[in-house]
């Protein structure tokens, strides 16, 4: 017989076996996501596609037809769409994570489980759609005639590393915007401007050698980077520091952000 | 609580106990929005120190308020009860600590048994989702297994009798389906302690049976229920005990009928307002409210009349007295009666008597309502009288009763209290009215606990 006892600022452990109890609720709750996100819509699953193939072509456009920026023998289409994978998956978990628990308020006023769920499950439906762009790079790989180095096998860490990346700063906006909703305004301003402060369109090597250091502080850069060593080989230039900057970065967000959403998670359903 | 089986006489025979139970909110809590995190940052900023001090002195001064203050209780395996009490005493906060929406700011809750509440059927419904796909989506937000689900499924759309729509989207439903399958879903929970609210505010009535069949089967399978809810009459027929919850406190704790009782003759009582002007000589006795037949109330049902029943003692002979009355919601006057616009004064008063004004068939929301009382004398126009709030009551109904069935029907309410039927006429010439039903039922009920 489970004899549960509720108390102010209640035992730590409980919270953890509640969420191991509900673990289904992640699947259930991304599975929802997923399966509203393309009803009425004609293409359907199709947009998860077309995005990152037209957002791709401009990209190529603009900084490697337009500007000129150096591909390092590599097609740039696929220099792009390396660096894009990673930054629309962080930005869209971003957002939509962002806006996961006010967008269900009313879950969070009416029912009890660790709402911790609710967050990392938006981060779970926008990883779907990451590995569906994958399927389109290793597509566009064949097309090119591309070999994959054998670092291949490292791409986990790394897919690791901005799911990690994805989660923390989603954790923080999250909670964030529970008593804030200023973070409306601010994450799309983020996205915006992150795209272009991160190394989507070009490559880290263009910053100059002594600003690489601070670049790097953006964990984005690390992982990009990581990224593209992986999938297109050594011959993109990697700045090793950047990576252990942005293994400590995502830590660092993970932990801080999961320790900001514990602290004020018994007040959501008062607050929101 | 007699009915203890084997299986639980094994266990201690208490389901829930509760110790000085404590729930505070803070009211000023949301700081003006366009100041807020902009205020925040800056001042964190530009000197740490002193936006913490400052802090702390702001949260000295904002407005607290205890939705639920030392409440005790014990409530044995096998109870069924009944929380009863005006709107804001306290239940819904009651409720929700239990669930665990919400935490206790003091005090303890103890809970034996898996506890599943209904605080409100369909929640976590997606308007997008089919049928079949929202089952598992409320079974799982509810707290069941993926297995559980698989293993009722059939019996959860056996007892919605939505069958033929399994796999159309819930937002194609009627209300009524609707309902009916929210309400499957988490009458299939089976958990040893059920908490309940307000799951009888929609559907029909040969619905509400059904789901207050199930509730009834329910507690006698020797299972724990806490039930809310302004149906006085389910709650006296489905409860062994009743808690009475006033200004956040146990008012009164005992069986469910004789709880019942004494709220309804308090609720008509309460508010006993009484005056005395020696300039005019005039004394009001007593303000008192009374339903179509007569009997005082505090809990009038939509559609209902409403009889404000002035009794004074003039010393003096009052000249055409001017007397206005108003009916105040939350949002201020819904509707009064005014002499002065109307011209009915009586010519004059003298002695003790009553005056009283019958509101026909009030098209109110179910919220709480106040009246406002104003007497001039009729030479000089000069108030005799004049108060806010010399009577309360409270409007309590099934919001399917006026005929709403729309997505946010919650919404009501908060929504402007009055209601006048209404109907719509589309392009292609079909209409849709809305207009409020009287149900006899409700309105019954309350005035034979008055005679009692």
């Amino acid at each position: 017989m489970s004899e549960l006892v509720i108390e102010a600022g209640r035992a730590e452990g409980q919270y953890w076996r509640d969420l191991w109890r509900y673990r289904e609720l992640f699947y259930f709750l991304a599975w929802r996501d997923l399966l509203v996100r393309y009803k009425q819509t004609f293409v359907g699953v199709g947009w998860s596609l077309i995005r990152p193939l037209l957002t791709m072509m401009v990209l190529t456009i603009v900084f490697g037809k337009l500007g000129k920026m150096p591909s390092g023998g590599l097609p740039y289409p696929l220099l792009v769409l390396c660096g894009m994978l990673p930054w629309q998956f962080f930005s869209m978990a971003m957002s939509e994570s962002g806006n996961s628990l006010v967008s269900n308020s009313n879950l969070i006023s009416k029912v009890y489980f660790p709402r911790l769920v609710i967050t990392v499950s938006s981060v779970i439906t926008s990883f779907v759609d990451f590995v569906i762009s994958m399927a389109f790079l290793a597509i566009l790989m064949i097309w090119y005639r591309f070999t994959p180095p054998a670092q291949l096998f490292l791409l986990p860490l790394f897919v690791l590393l901005v799911f990690g990346a994805s989660l923390g700063v989603g954790l923080w906006i999250s909670a964030l915007m529970v008593e804030y909703r200023d973070f409306r305004f601010i994450v799309p301003f983020i996205v915006q401007f992150g795209l272009y402060i991160s190394p989507v369109g070009f490559q880290s090597s263009v910053v100059p050698q002594r600003f690489r250091f601070f670049y790097a502080l953006n964990p984005m850069v690390g992982i990009i980077d990581g990224f593209r060593w992986c999938i297109l080989g050594a011959r993109s230039s990697v700045y090793w520091p950047g990576i252990s900057i942005a293994v400590i970065d995502v830590t660092a967000l993970m932990l801080s952000g999961l320790w900001y959403f514990r602290r004020t998670e018994q007040t959501f359903a008062d607050v929101i | 609580m007699q009915n203890v089986t084997s299986t639980q006489s094994e266990m201690s025979d208490t389901a829930i106990s509760i110790t000085n139970l404590g729930k505070r909110y803070t009211l000023g809590h949301q700081r003006p929005k366009g100041d807020g995190m902009r205020h925040a940052i800056e001042s964190a900023i530009r000197s740490p120190i002193a936006w913490i001090r400052q802090r702390q002195k702001e949260r000295r001064w904002e407005t607290e308020f205890w939705a639920l203050r030392n409440v005790s209780l014990t409530i044995k395996r096998g109870e069924v009860v009944g929380i009863i009490g005006r709107n804001g005493a306290g239940k819904s906060t009651l409720l929700k600590l239990l669930s665990r929406i919400t935490e206790p700011t003091e005090g303890r809750i103890r809970i034996d048994g898996r506890i599943a509440s209904l605080l409100e059927v369909g929640t976590g419904f997606h308007q997008e989702l089919t049928g079949r796909e929202n089952i598992f989506l409320n079974g799982a937000i509810l707290g069941m297994t993926r297995a559980e689900i698989v293993r009722k499924f059939d019996e959860i759309v056996a007892f919605s009798e939505v069958e033929e729509f399994l796999d159309t989207p819930v937002k194609r439903y009627s209300s009524g389906m609707y309902v009916r399958l929210a309400f499957a879903v988490a009458a299939h929970l089976e958990p040893e302690i059920l908490i309940v609210d307000e799951v009888l505010a929609v559907g029909d009535s040969a619905f509400q049976k059904k789901c207050l069949g199930k509730m009834g089967s329910f507690a006698e399978s020797g299972r724990t229920v806490l039930f809310v809810s302004h149906n006085l009459d389910a709650v006296r027929s489905l409860c062994q005990t009743g808690i009475w919850l006033k200004d956040g406190n146990i008012h009164m704790n005992g069986p469910a009928g004789e709880v019942i009782d004494s709220y309804l003759s308090s609720v008509s009582q309460e508010h006993s307002f009484s005056f005395e002007n020696q300039d005019y000589g005039l004394t009001i006795e007593k303000i008192a409210l009374k339903n179509d037949r007569g009997t005082e109330c505090g809990v009038f049902s939509p559609g209902e009349d409403l009889i404000v029943e002035i009794c004074y003692t003039a010393h003096k002979r009052i000249e055409k007295p001017i007397i206005a009355l108003g009916v105040l919601g939350v949002n201020g006057a819904c509707f009064t009666s005014n002499m002065l616009l109307d011209g009915h004064q009586p010519d004059y008063i003298e002695g003790t008597g009553q005056i009283s004004c019958t509101f026909r068939s009030i098209p109110l929301l179910p919220q709480n309502y106040s009246i406002k009382m104003r007497i001039q004398s009729g030479e000089s126009r000069e108030n005799i009288v004049s108060y806010q709030d010399v009577a309360f009551f409270s409007v309590a109904g099934d919001l399917a009763d006026y005929g709403y069935r729309g997505e946010f029907w919650k919404w009501a309410r908060h929504s402007t209290p009055v209601v006048v039927p209404y109907e719509w006429r589309f392009a292609d010439g079909t209409t849709a009215s809305v207009a409020l039903q009287r149900i006899p039922q409700m309105a019954d009920s309350v005035g034979t606990h008055n005679k009692i």
